[in-house]
C-alpha cells in the first residue's frame, strides 16, 4: 500500500513510520508545519521551523523514506488557535487537540493523502482501528494510560476508514521506545510533548489575550443569587468545575466553593458548592462512529480527557443529543462527552453551553 | 529522476566541472606572495578577466562573493549608503532582506514591473538606488532594464540589477543598459555552488564599503579567501552556449500541455526567460502538486521553500495580484541538458497528478496521445 504518515518528530510518529516501511508499503511521511515556531517562543530570526521538523526529516532519511513539511499555518491559526480563543471568550472550555484532528489531521491531510492517491493515512495516536461487520470501529489503545480514544471522537466513519493507528496495540509506551531503539531512531529517548503544542511557556491565558483580550479582563465573582464574592483577573482563567484560583473561603459546610457558571456577557464568574450538580448534559455537533440510537442508549460516558467512565443514557432526538447521567456532575462547555462501549467508541459531542 | 528545477540550481556544465576540477589542483592562496600564491592569483586573476570580458565591464571593478545573495547584499551596503533604496515588488529575498525598510515598487498582473510608478516613485525619492532582478526566479518574468534604468537615470538615481537568473541564459550588456552594478551567481548557470560576483560599472567600482572586511581580500573590496574552483568553474559556466529557442520549445510545449488540463499559467503576458514555466493549477494546493510530482520521480519546485522545506504562498505571485493561486502554482524550469524525454515524463506525471488532485479519472495517457 501507499501510506502517508503524518510525522511530528516525535518518537510514537516515528516508530509508524518505522514499522509502515517494514511492512513493505510505500511510505510518504509529511509534516505539518502547524505555527511559526520562532514566533511561539519568542526568538527574532529564529527559523520557522522548530527542532521537531528537523527530527522527523532526520528520522524519515534514517529510514529512507520520503517525507515533506507542509504549510498548515493559516489553517491551525484560524480553526485552532483562533477558535481556542473564541472558546474561552465565550466561557467555555476548548480542546484544541480536537480540533487540529478535526480539521488538520483528519481533515486536510487526509484530503492531501486521497489526492497524492494513497491507500491510507496512519498516525501515531494511541487507539485501535477493529475492522467491525458494519465497517471500522474505533477503540480504546491497549495501553489504558496512553489512550487518546477521547480526543478521536470527531473522526468520521469515512475518514475512519482510511486510517491507521498501529500504537493502539502496544502494552506501553516503554514497548514503543523500544523499537524506536531498534530502528535506530535518534528520537527514542525524546521526552513526551506538551499538553498543547502552541503554547511553550504553559501559559494559554497569554495566548488566548493576544487573540481575545477581553477574555482577560477582570469581572466579578458573584454567587448564585448573584450576590458580589470577589474579582478575577479574565474569565478565561476558569472552567466550571474548577475549585482553584478563586481566593474564597470554604462554605458554612467546609465544602470548596467551584465554578458553576461563566456569563461571558456580564464577565461574571457564578460559584456554588459541587454538590448541587446537574443530572442533564446537552450536546452539541455530535458525531456518531455507531447507529444512531432510536430511543435512549445506555453506555459508559467520559466528560475530560482524564477520568473514570460514568453510566450515562444518551438520547439522540429532534432536539438535539443529551445525556442522563446516573449521578449528577458538573460538565464544563465546550469540552467533549465521549460514549463509550466498552472499548468501544460510539461517537461524542461537545458540551453546550 | 527528471530534473526541471534548474531555477534552483543548474545541472553542473561539464566545462565548468573541468575547469573547476583543475582549480583544485592548485594548491595556494592568492594573496600569498610565492609562486604557488601567484598561481593561485592566476586563477582568480583569469576568471575575473573572463567574467569582464562577458559582463562588458573591467576586471578591476568585478568583486567575487559567496554567491548572487552575498553580491545583492554587498550591492545594498555599498550603493545605497546615504540613497534611499527602492525594490521591486518580485525580488528575490536575497534583495528583500538586505533592504527591509526600502520602499517597494510594484509590479503590474503581467509580473511587469510598473514602471508609470517607478517613475513616480524616483520623483518622490530623488537620488534613490532602485533594485530589480533581470529575470523573475519563480515565473522567468523578465523585466525591461533599459527602459529602468533611462528612469532611474532620468531622475539622479542608480539601478542594481539581480542577474542571477538571467546571467549564461541570455546574452544583454546590463552595464552598457545603464545599471549601476550587477549580481550573478555561479550554480545558476551551472557552476558549482559557493561562488557569485558583483559587477560594477566603471563609475561605481571605486567607493565600495565591504560587508566583510576580513584580511583584506579582493582589494579590500570582500575579505575572506576566495574559493577559487567556485569562481573558476563559474567563469567557465556563465560563458557557455546556451540553446535559448530548443529550451523555449520545450518550455512551451509544457505549457500548452498544462494548460489543456486547466493549468494557469503565471506571467504569460510578459517577456519570460525560455526555460521557465509557472503554472497554477486552481484549487490544487502547491505541495500536493509538488509531493505528486516527486513521487513519480520528477522535481519541480513550488513558492519559495524555506530551509524546513515548507512550500509558503509566492510573494512573487501575491504582489502580481494571483490570490489564491498564489498557494497553487508550481515551477518548472528547464535545465540546460533538458531532453524530450524529460518532457514527456513531465507531461505524463503532471497529468495523473492533476487528475487525481481535481477528482477527475485517474487514468494515464497511452503514449499515442503523448506523440506530437
Amino acid at each position: 500500500m501507499k501510506i502517508v504518515v503524518a510525522m511530528s518528530g516525535g518518537v510514537d510518529s516515528s516508530v509508524v513510520a518505522g514499522l509502515m516501511h517494514e511492512a513493505g508499503h510505500e511510505v510518504i511521511g509529511v509534516t505539518l508545519q502547524l505555527y511559526d515556531h520562532g514566533a511561539a517562543v519568542g526568538r527574532k530570526g529564529a527559523c520557522c521551523a522548530g527542532q521537531d521538523i528537523h527530527d522527523a526529516k532526520r528520522v524519515a532519511d534514517k529510514l529512507g523514506i520520503a517525507h515533506y513539511v507542509v504549510d498548515a499555518e493559516a489553517r491551525f491559526r484560524a480553526s485552532v488557535m483562533s477558535e481556542f480563543a473564541d472558546s474561552y471568550a465565550s466561557g467555555q472550555t476548548p480542546v484544541p487537540c480536537i480540533a487540529c484532528n478535526q480539521h488538520l489531521k483528519f481533515g486536510d491531510l487526509l484530503q492531501m493523502a486521497r489526492d497524492l492517491g494513497a491507500d491510507a493515512l496512519a498516525t501515531g495516536h494511541y487507539v485501535r482501528r477493529i475492522e467491525g461487520a458494519a465497517g471500522a470501529e474505533l477503540h480504546q489503545a491497549l495501553d489504558a494510560s496512553r489512550d487518546q480514544s477521547w480526543f478521536l471522537f470527531a473522526t468520521t466513519q469515512e475518514q475512519l476508514e482510511f486510517c491507521r493507528f498501529p500504537l493502539g496495540d502496544y502494552a506501553s509506551k516503554a514497548q514503543v521506545r523500544d523499537v524506536a531503539e531498534r530502528m535506530g531512531l535518534a528520537v527514542a529517548a525524546k521526552p513526551d510533548s506538551q499538553d498543547i503544542c502552541f503554547v511553550p511557556s504553559g501559559s494559554y491565558a497569554d495566548i488566548v489575550g493576544k487573540f481575545r483580550p477581553d477574555a482577560l479582563e477582570a469581572g466579578e465573582i458573584v454567587d448564585e443569587d448573584g450576590g458580589f464574592m470577589g474579582t478575577h483577573q479574565g474569565i478565561a482563567r476558569y472552567t466550571v468545575g474548577q475549585a482553584k484560583r478563586l481566593g474564597l473561603p470554604a462554605d458554612a459546610q467546609g465544602e470548596a466553593l467551584v465554578v458553576r457558571k461563566i456569563d461571558p456577557g456580564t464577565r461574571r464568574i457564578v460559584v456554588g458548592p459541587r454538590t448541587a450538580a446537574s443530572r442533564v448534559v446537552k450536546l452539541r455537533d455530535v458525531n456518531w462512529l455507531a447507529a444512531i440510537p432510536s430511543s435512549g442508549l445506555r453506555a459508559q460516558v467520559k466528560l475530560r480527557a482524564r477520568e473514570i467512565p460514568q453510566a450515562a443514557v444518551i438520547t439522540a432526538d429532534g432536539a438535539g443529543v443529551a445525556l442522563l447521567l446516573d449521578a449528577p456532575a458538573l460538565a464544563a462547555p465546550g469540552q467533549a462527552a465521549v460514549f463509550y462501549d466498552g472499548s468501544r467508541i460510539l461517537g461524542g459531542g461537545f458540551i453546550a453551553a | 529522476m527528471i530534473y526541471l528545477d534548474a531555477n534552483a540550481s543548474e545541472p553542473l556544465r561539464p566545462e565548468a566541472r573541468a575547469t573547476a576540477l583543475a582549480a583544485m589542483e592548485v594548491t595556494g592562496n592568492p594573496s600569498s606572495v610565492h609562486q604557488a600564491g601567484r598561481a593561485a592569483r592566476r586563477v582568480l586573476e583569469s576568471a575575473r578577466e573572463s567574467l569582464a570580458a562577458q559582463f562588458a565591464a573591467r576586471a578591476q571593478d568585478i568583486v567575487f562573493t559567496s554567491g548572487a545573495t552575498e553580491a545583492n547584499a554587498l550591492a545594498v551596503h555599498a550603493l545605497g549608503r546615504g540613497r534611499s533604496v527602492l525594490v521591486g515588488a518580485t525580488e528575490h529575498d536575497a534583495v528583500r532582506a538586505a533592504a527591509p525598510k526600502a520602499a517597494v515598487i510594484p509590479v503590474l498582473p503581467s509580473g511587469l514591473v510598473d514602471l508609470l510608478m517607478l517613475d513616480q516613485m524616483l520623483a518622490a525619492y530623488p537620488n534613490a538606488l532602485v533594485c530589480l532582478m533581470v529575470a523573475n526566479n519563480e515565473t522567468g518574468v523578465r523585466h525591461d532594464i533599459a527602459a529602468a534604468a533611462w528612469a532611474c537615470a532620468a531622475h539622479g538615481a542608480i539601478l542594481h540589477v539581480d542577474a542571477a537568473q538571467a546571467a549564461g541564459r541570455c546574452r544583454e550588456d546590463w552595464l552598457k543598459l545603464g545599471a549601476s552594478s550587477v549580481a550573478l551567481s555561479g550554480h545558476k548557470a551551472g557552476g558549482p555552488p559557493g561562488a557569485g560576483a558583483l559587477v560594477f560599472s566603471s563609475a561605481h567600482g571605486e567607493h565600495v564599503a565591504p560587508l566583510l572586511k576580513g584580511g583584506g581580500q579582493e582589494r579590500g573590496w570582500r575579505g575572506g579567501t576566495p574559493a577559487l574552483a567556485a569562481i573558476a568553474g563559474m567563469a567557465a559556466a556563465l560563458d557557455q552556449p546556451y540553446e535559448a529557442v530548443k529550451i523555449a520549445e520545450y518550455r512551451d510545449e509544457l505549457e500548452a500541455f498544462c494548460v489543456g488540463i486547466g493549468g494557469q499559467v503565471m506571467g504569460a503576458d510578459a517577456a519570460r526567460m525560455p526555460n521557465t514555466l509557472c503554472v497554477a493549477l486552481p484549487g490544487v494546493r502547491a505541495d500536493t502538486q509538488l509531493i505528486a510530482l516527486d513521487m513519480a520521480g520528477v522535481a519541480v519546485s513550488a513558492g519559495s521553500a524555506c530551509s524546513s522545506g515548507k512550500v509558503a504562498a509566492s510573494h512573487v505571485l501575491l504582489a502580481m495580484g494571483m490570490g489564491d493561486l498564489a498557494g497553487q502554482a508550481i515551477r518548472v524550469s528547464l535545465p540546460w541538458n533538458v531532453t524530450q524525454a524529460d518532457c514527456t515524463a513531465f507531461k505524463q506525471a503532471y497529468e495523473m497528478m492533476a487528475r487525481r488532485a481535481l477528482h477527475r479519472n485517474p487514468v494515464p495517457l497511452t503514449q499515442a496521445q503523448f506523440a506530437n
